[in-house]
């Protein structure tokens, strides 16, 4: 019970900090707006520790943060070797094929009006479809190694990026166009020097949007057959045996590489769009 | 009109591309059962035969091109093969047969559509919440944008064993999922929505001596709707995937994603794909369903552009 009164105390005293933060004069600084979000976080992990510990929660439901970071620290080898099957090997090979495939495909599109015409809506209608399912196809056809999550993470991330920068390439206005054209630029140079920097907004915000999807196509294709080694794999291996620790240090696992992979991405994309707007 | 003809296109030379390649794909096994049944296959032997390319099989046996079309368990079925399977499971069996697809996609549709309320219920909720209240968005929004970059569906797995060992199981495992998929991206459309609405208007609204409620009911939500029916056009999108996922690890005997496990175990690829394809329909409709409410509900406030 003392737990579990600890536990209220710590969440009143949490809310209370931020709301004195978040009111004062300084809520504007940037160590403020990043100090209550953290300070929040916090709390939530001190206030699951202690309701876990004070109610005698059993492991099979939720086991204590203490816990997982426990077996996280102690199982940093096959942890490693999950991360490197499958995010190095699986999602990120199948990310890189992907997106540059539909890149190639969206210029080569861009040329023709009617192809464009035609591609954009099946494109959007494809992106929208429950693609995850592909994978026992997928699987099937090239074997449980990584091969097979890197070719479900491409068929996951194509659409999305395709219709992305298909569109992004279309935002040059008419008259930046003209003015290309009086400059007697050929099609290449008015592609690298007008076209192409102004869909980079466009292409990275599909960047963005399939690091999120390879991760889970990665992690999903596991499910239907891997090598007995694998973050989808070690998921599924230790639900069965009830080791929720072991859950949830792989979805750490998880969350710190889908976190990391797309902070990179925003980080380049903050190099190289510097000039747009939502940049400055 | 235009575009219509330039979609048709698209959708024609997609499938006149996925019948060249169920000939390469599927030519090896129409052989060995060409060789089975007496016929002079052109490298004897399926030793030598391992060694060659599909393609080069395919041209040398031009005689078994239409047979890679109507295979029993082909490697990738022909169109027609899948459309026939969609059409017998979904038309000609009873809806109560556990062989009707249109049963298994209702057990995944109810999963869906229940999750999918929880979800974009508690998320407005949040969203309100958020926008109102200067702590909660200073503490629980960069949280909720943060979840967005990270493969909730990992959870998945876990969130049904959970559930099943304090005696929840059936359909609340699978809506939750649902629920937590598409429960982020509402919220962060919603709080965007909300807060759309620019100074002037809001200006406006204060020399009226508009109260907070007031603000909120005649202005905010109103202004919000356009975003609230963008991300619920994800959700919804995203809820499907996550009650088809969550039929995965159980071992679930009903739904579409326990037809795609099935499939997937016992090498029956045109029930696998005709799965898909039914799992696609759907999302499709739910995803049009939105859209038409959308279009209706904003050309009624007359929003519609």
């Amino acid at each position: 019970m003392l737990m579990v009164g600890l536990a209220v105390l710590v969440w009143i005293v949490g809310w209370w900090i931020n709301g004195r933060l978040a009111n004062s004069p300084a809520a504007g600084t940037r160590a403020v707006q990043l100090a209550v979000p953290v300070i929040f976080g916090v709390t939530v992990l001190i206030v699951w520790e202690l309701l876990v510990r004070g109610l005698n929660v059993p492991l099979v439901i939720l086991p204590a943060p203490s816990m997982i970071a426990g077996r996280f620290a102690e199982s940093l080898p096959i942890l490693w070797a999950d991360f490197v099957q499958t995010f190095a090997k699986g999602a990120l090979s199948g990310y890189i094929m992907g997106c540059g495939a539909a890149f190639l495909m969206a210029i080569a599109v861009d040329r023709s009006d009617f192809l464009r015409r035609g591609l954009l809506p099946v494109g959007n209608f494809v992106a929208a479809l429950p693609i995850v399912g592909t994978a026992p196809i997928l699987v099937m056809w090239f074997g449980f190694d990584w091969e097979s999550k890197a070719a479900v993470v491409v068929v996951m991330v194509f659409f999305p990026m395709l219709v992305n920068t298909v569109a992004g390439l279309r935002e040059t206005s008419a008259m930046q166009r003209d003015l290309m054209q009086t400059y007697a630029a050929s099609y290449w140079q008015s592609f690298f020097k007008l076209r192409l920097p102004a869909a980079m907004p466009f292409i990275f915000n599909g960047l963005k949007i399939s690091t999120t999807l390879a991760l889970i196509g990665a992690i999903v294709a596991e499910f239907f057959g891997s090598p007995t080694v694998g973050m989808g794999f070690r998921i599924s291996t230790s639900v069965g045996q009830l080791a929720l620790d072991m859950v949830w240090a792989e979805i750490v696992v998880a969350a710190l590489a889908g976190s990391i992979f797309y902070g990179a991405v925003a980080l380049i994309e903050k190099s190289v769009t510097f000039w747009h707007p939502s940049q400055r | 009109m235009k575009s219509l003809v330039a979609v048709l296109t698209v959708v024609a030379a997609i499938v006149a591309f996925w019948y060249a390649a169920c000939v390469p794909m599927n030519i090896k096994g129409v052989l060995v059962a060409a060789e089975r049944a007496g016929v002079e296959v052109t490298p004897a032997t399926a030793k030598e035969r391992r060694d060659m390319s599909e393609i080069g099989l395919s041209l040398s046996n031009s005689f078994a091109i239409p047979d890679t079309w109507a295979q029993d368990r082909p490697r990738l079925p022909a169109p027609h093969q899948v459309a026939i399977e969609l059409w017998k499971t979904t038309v000609e069996k009873k809806i109560t047969s556990k062989r009707s697809l249109i049963y298994h996609g209702w057990v995944t549709l109810s999963a869906t559509l229940l999750g999918f309320a929880i979800g974009t219920g508690l998320g407005i909720l949040l969203a309100v919440g958020i926008v109102h209240s200067k702590v909660m968005d200073m503490s629980v929004m960069p949280w909720a944008i943060v979840s967005q970059t990270i493969p909730i569906i990992a959870l998945a797995p876990m969130i049904i064993v959970v559930l099943y060992s304090i005696g929840v199981q059936g359909i609340i495992p699978k809506a939750v999922i649902s629920a937590y998929l598409s429960f982020f991206p509402v919220v962060v459309g919603m709080v965007k929505g909300l807060r759309s609405p620019d100074g002037m208007q809001l200006d406006l609204l204060r020399t009226y001596n508009a109260s907070q409620s007031q603000g909120f009911w005649k202005l905010r939500l109103p202004a919000s709707l356009p975003y609230l029916f963008a991300s619920l056009k994800i959700g919804i999108a995203a809820s499907l995937v996550g009650a088809i996922v969550g039929e995965l690890p159980t071992g679930a005997v009903a739904g579409l994603g326990a037809r795609l496990l099935a499939g997937s175990y016992y090498g029956q690829t045109v029930q696998i794909w005709s799965a898909l394809f039914a799992a696609a329909i759907l999302a499709a409709c739910l995803v049009a369903l939105l859209g038409l409410l959308e279009r209706v509900m904003l050309k009624r406030m007359g929003m519609s552009a």
